[in-house]
């Protein structure tokens, strides 16, 4: 080891392996992943949003988590995001395209992406 | 990808209640149902509850999982880890409730470790890495700011500023005396010497302490970069770590530790290009209790038979091989990464006036939940037993609290909410040590516990001083003539008088202190002692001779069932009629009342 920028490399390479272990994220997306969700599709669903959301470099902001079911099984795979201080946001029929469609434009960018929304089937 | 951290516990604990095992059937499991690239099982050191091992903990919810048998892997990786349902059942008690109440409002937010009340209390510095990294991986010590502290200090302070900083943090010795850690530095700095030595005490034999192992066992690199830093400070180039040989998981993660970071270049010559060289040896100690003491410790690590040396000189100006030593402990150490990384000013901020930062202690007796925890010093006792602890199990009464092992003293319920630093514990007569706190309740009796830290201290006095070998010995004497009845008031002013003389004339720590048991008790629990003399009486039942069995005619139906499990024959009665218990002849054994079906045995 010659420079603390070595060290830093290190660091910032395994950062996205043990940040799952602070799970203090503000932002939450919950992926439901009951028997109806995982027949729906959930698990490329929430494969999508993990690989997504280190790509884009948010894991120090977002947390992924899996739930049990929501209760909308004809909507599965259902996904919902809640931010601290915000409504939460349910996304619906969602897909592991839609996945990485809302972690760059509603996670990273800020905006809702209103034709997904449960409210908008 | 990985989306999901199963940890396990691998410390001492968990390891001896079958760990190991559930690695392995984790593994398999996951493989079963093919989410082998989803999740990704993680051995850890100590989680602290050791009650309530094997822990597991699933990340990112951080579901706390207790008592987990190799049977409930399969339920946990179908529920939890394929459908995001966490196994309430398994789910640590005090928030499983709350789980099932809320079970539709994110039921997993709720299991989170971090929110039961034997965490809720916690401020963990020492112990921070422990049960959230693999011990056995640089990388994630590193992931972690590891070796972030030492790199600060080579490439931006000068020796002067990190013993200034350590100074100002107001960091005590965590092994028992509580000197100044920053003042120790700074003496052996000040001595010139072509060597200089750091040495790590990890020689951890108080009987009931365990966060030494759990540091080692669970953070070890933590151990390796702190000594590191310790040895740019006092201008050292070489430590040593004397380990016990009884902690081999310790030993093992240690040296992976100090070879992984060789590897890494942290350790070796011109660390971070800084012109600095360190290098890291393990000494195992065979387990004597006076190879603690720094002196013995340092003759043990010379390859002599470990032996105390007088003071002065001290080790800052004559130590390891006649050459300036620093000697820490192993909390102590722990605690500078984090030191140097957040300053002093943050690690003063906590804690008390004269005694700041956190401690850790190891909970063991009649308590809930045995395990580790570490807490801001200057919190009460009370917190640590009841809150914390989860109080005394079986609604038993709360008596004393044994600090600082055999070198320690006792706290009585009614000094229950002293806040507990250095000097509050000095105060009463009592000492931190390193932290070991066995709880009593009104079963225990106060002069056996004096009499049994007095049996360990005659087996590990180390036979140089007249003091503490002879001293220790007679005061045994006394206790067991004490204990078997046939002790006078004398016996007691003797037995404080020897206290005291063994006190100021020992040669080392050991002899100084091997009388604290019994002064203390003496000093909060004199009249159990006087109820053993006078009324030949062992309030608590504990002193066998002392205990006399009767049967109560009236509710002794004649069922001759103690009369035939009686070893010696001291029962004797008629089918149908009360039975008697020859007193001379009874030998204390309690089988009797083991047997009785109907209650009509009493002891008194």
């Amino acid at each position: 080891m010659k420079s603390l920028a070595e060290l830093a490399a290190i660091r910032e390479k395994m950062k996205d392996k043990v940040i799952l272990r602070e799970g203090s994220g503000e932002t939450r997306v919950v992926v439901g992943m009951a028997t109806c969700g995982i027949a729906a599709g959930a698990r490329p669903v929430l494969n999508a949003f993990v690989e997504e959301v280190s790509k884009q470099g948010l894991s120090e902001k977002v947390t992924v988590a899996q739930t049990g079911c929501i209760g909308v099984c004809r909507f599965e795979p259902v996904v919902e995001i809640f931010e601290a201080g915000k409504e939460k946001v349910t996304y619906v029929k969602m897909t592991a395209d839609k996945a990485r469609e809302v972690v760059e434009k509603h996670l990273k960018g800020g905006n809702v992406i209103t034709e997904y929304l449960i409210t908008n089937v | 990808m990985i989306r999901s951290q199963v940890l396990i516990c691998g410390g001492t604990g968990c390891t001896s209640s079958g760990s190991k095992l559930l690695i392995s059937s984790f593994e398999e499991e996951i493989k079963k149902n093919g989410i082998e690239d989803e999740i990704k099982i993680v051995p850890t050191g100590c989680f602290g509850l050791c009650e309530k091992g094997p822990v597991v903990i699933v990340y990112p919810e951080g579901t706390f999982y207790s008592h987990v048998a190799k049977d409930d892997v399969p339920e946990i990786v179908e529920e939890h880890l394929l459908k995001g349902r966490p196994v309430t059942r398994l789910v640590y008690n005090d928030v499983a409730e709350e789980v099932k109440e809320d079970v539709n409002e994110e039921a997993t937010k709720t299991a989170s470790l971090n929110d039961t009340t034997f965490y809720k209390a916690q401020k963990r510095v020492a112990l921070r890495n422990c049960g959230l990294i693999n011990p056995e991986s640089i990388d994630e010590y590193i992931a972690m700011d590891g070796y972030s502290a030492l790199g600060k200090v080579l490439t931006e302070m000068t020796p002067k500023d990190v013993i200034k900083c350590i100074t100002d943090s107001g960091l005590r010795g965590r092994g028992g005396g509580g000197f100044p850690t920053g003042r120790k530095w700074s003496f052996t700095a000040a001595n010139k010497a072509d060597q200089k030595y750091v040495v790590c005490n990890a020689d951890e034999g108080d009987p009931g302490a365990f966060m030494d192992r759990s540091v080692l066992e669970g953070d070890p690199h933590c151990i390796v970069e702190a000594m590191a830093i310790c040895g740019y400070a006092t201008g050292a180039t070489e430590g040593y770590v004397y380990v016990r040989a009884e902690y081999p998981i310790a030993v093992k993660r240690l040296q992976i530790a100090i070879n992984q970071a060789k590897e890494y270049g942290l350790l070796g010559k011109n660390i971070f290009d800084s012109g600095f060289d360190f290098d890291l040896h393990i000494r195992l100690g065979a387990g004597a209790f006076v190879c603690g003491e720094e002196t013995a410790l340092m003759t043990s690590i010379e390859g002599n038979r470990g032996e105390p040396r007088p003071r002065p000189p001290y080790p800052a100006v004559k130590g390891l091989f006649g050459k300036p030593t620093t000697e820490n402990n192993v909390e102590t150490f722990a605690n500078i990464p984090q030191i140097i990384l957040k300053g002093a000013e943050w690690f003063a901020s906590m804690g008390t006036e004269k005694s700041k930062g956190t401690k850790v202690f190891a909970l063991g007796g009649k308590i809930a939940n045995t395990g580790l925890v570490e807490i801001p010093m200057g919190t009460t006792l009370r917190q640590i037993i009841e809150d914390i602890g989860g109080g005394v199990p079986n609604g038993k009464k709360f008596k004393a609290a044994q600090t600082g092992g055999p070198s320690g003293g006792c706290i009585p319920a009614s000094l229950i909410d002293t806040p507990i630093d250095y000097d509050n514990l000095t105060a009463i007569g009592c000492m931190m040590g390193s932290g070991g706190l066995i709880v009593m309740d009104e079963d225990n009796c106060m002069v056996d516990i004096a009499k049994f830290f007095l049996d360990f201290t005659v087996d590990e006095s180390c036979g140089k001083c007249a003091p503490c070998r002879i001293g220790t010995m007679r005061m045994k004497e006394i206790l067991e003539k004490i204990t078997s009845g046939n002790g006078t008031l004398e016996d007691i002013d003797k037995l404080e008088e020897l206290a005291k003389y063994i006190k100021e004339n020992s040669l080392c720590g050991l002899g100084q202190t091997a009388p604290n048991p019994v002064l203390a008790t003496l000093k909060f629990f004199r009249e159990e002692y006087i109820a053993h003399v006078v009324e030949k009486r062992c309030p608590a039942g504990v002193c066998k001779a002392l205990l006399n069995y009767k049967i109560d005619p009236v509710k002794c139906k004649g069922c001759t069932k103690c009369a035939r499990n009686c070893p010696v024959g001291a029962i004797t009665g008629k089918v149908k009629e009360a039975h008697v218990i020859d007193t001379a002849k009874c030998i204390k054994c309690g089988a009797c009342m083991g047997n009785c079906n109907f209650g009509a045995i009493s002891r008194s």
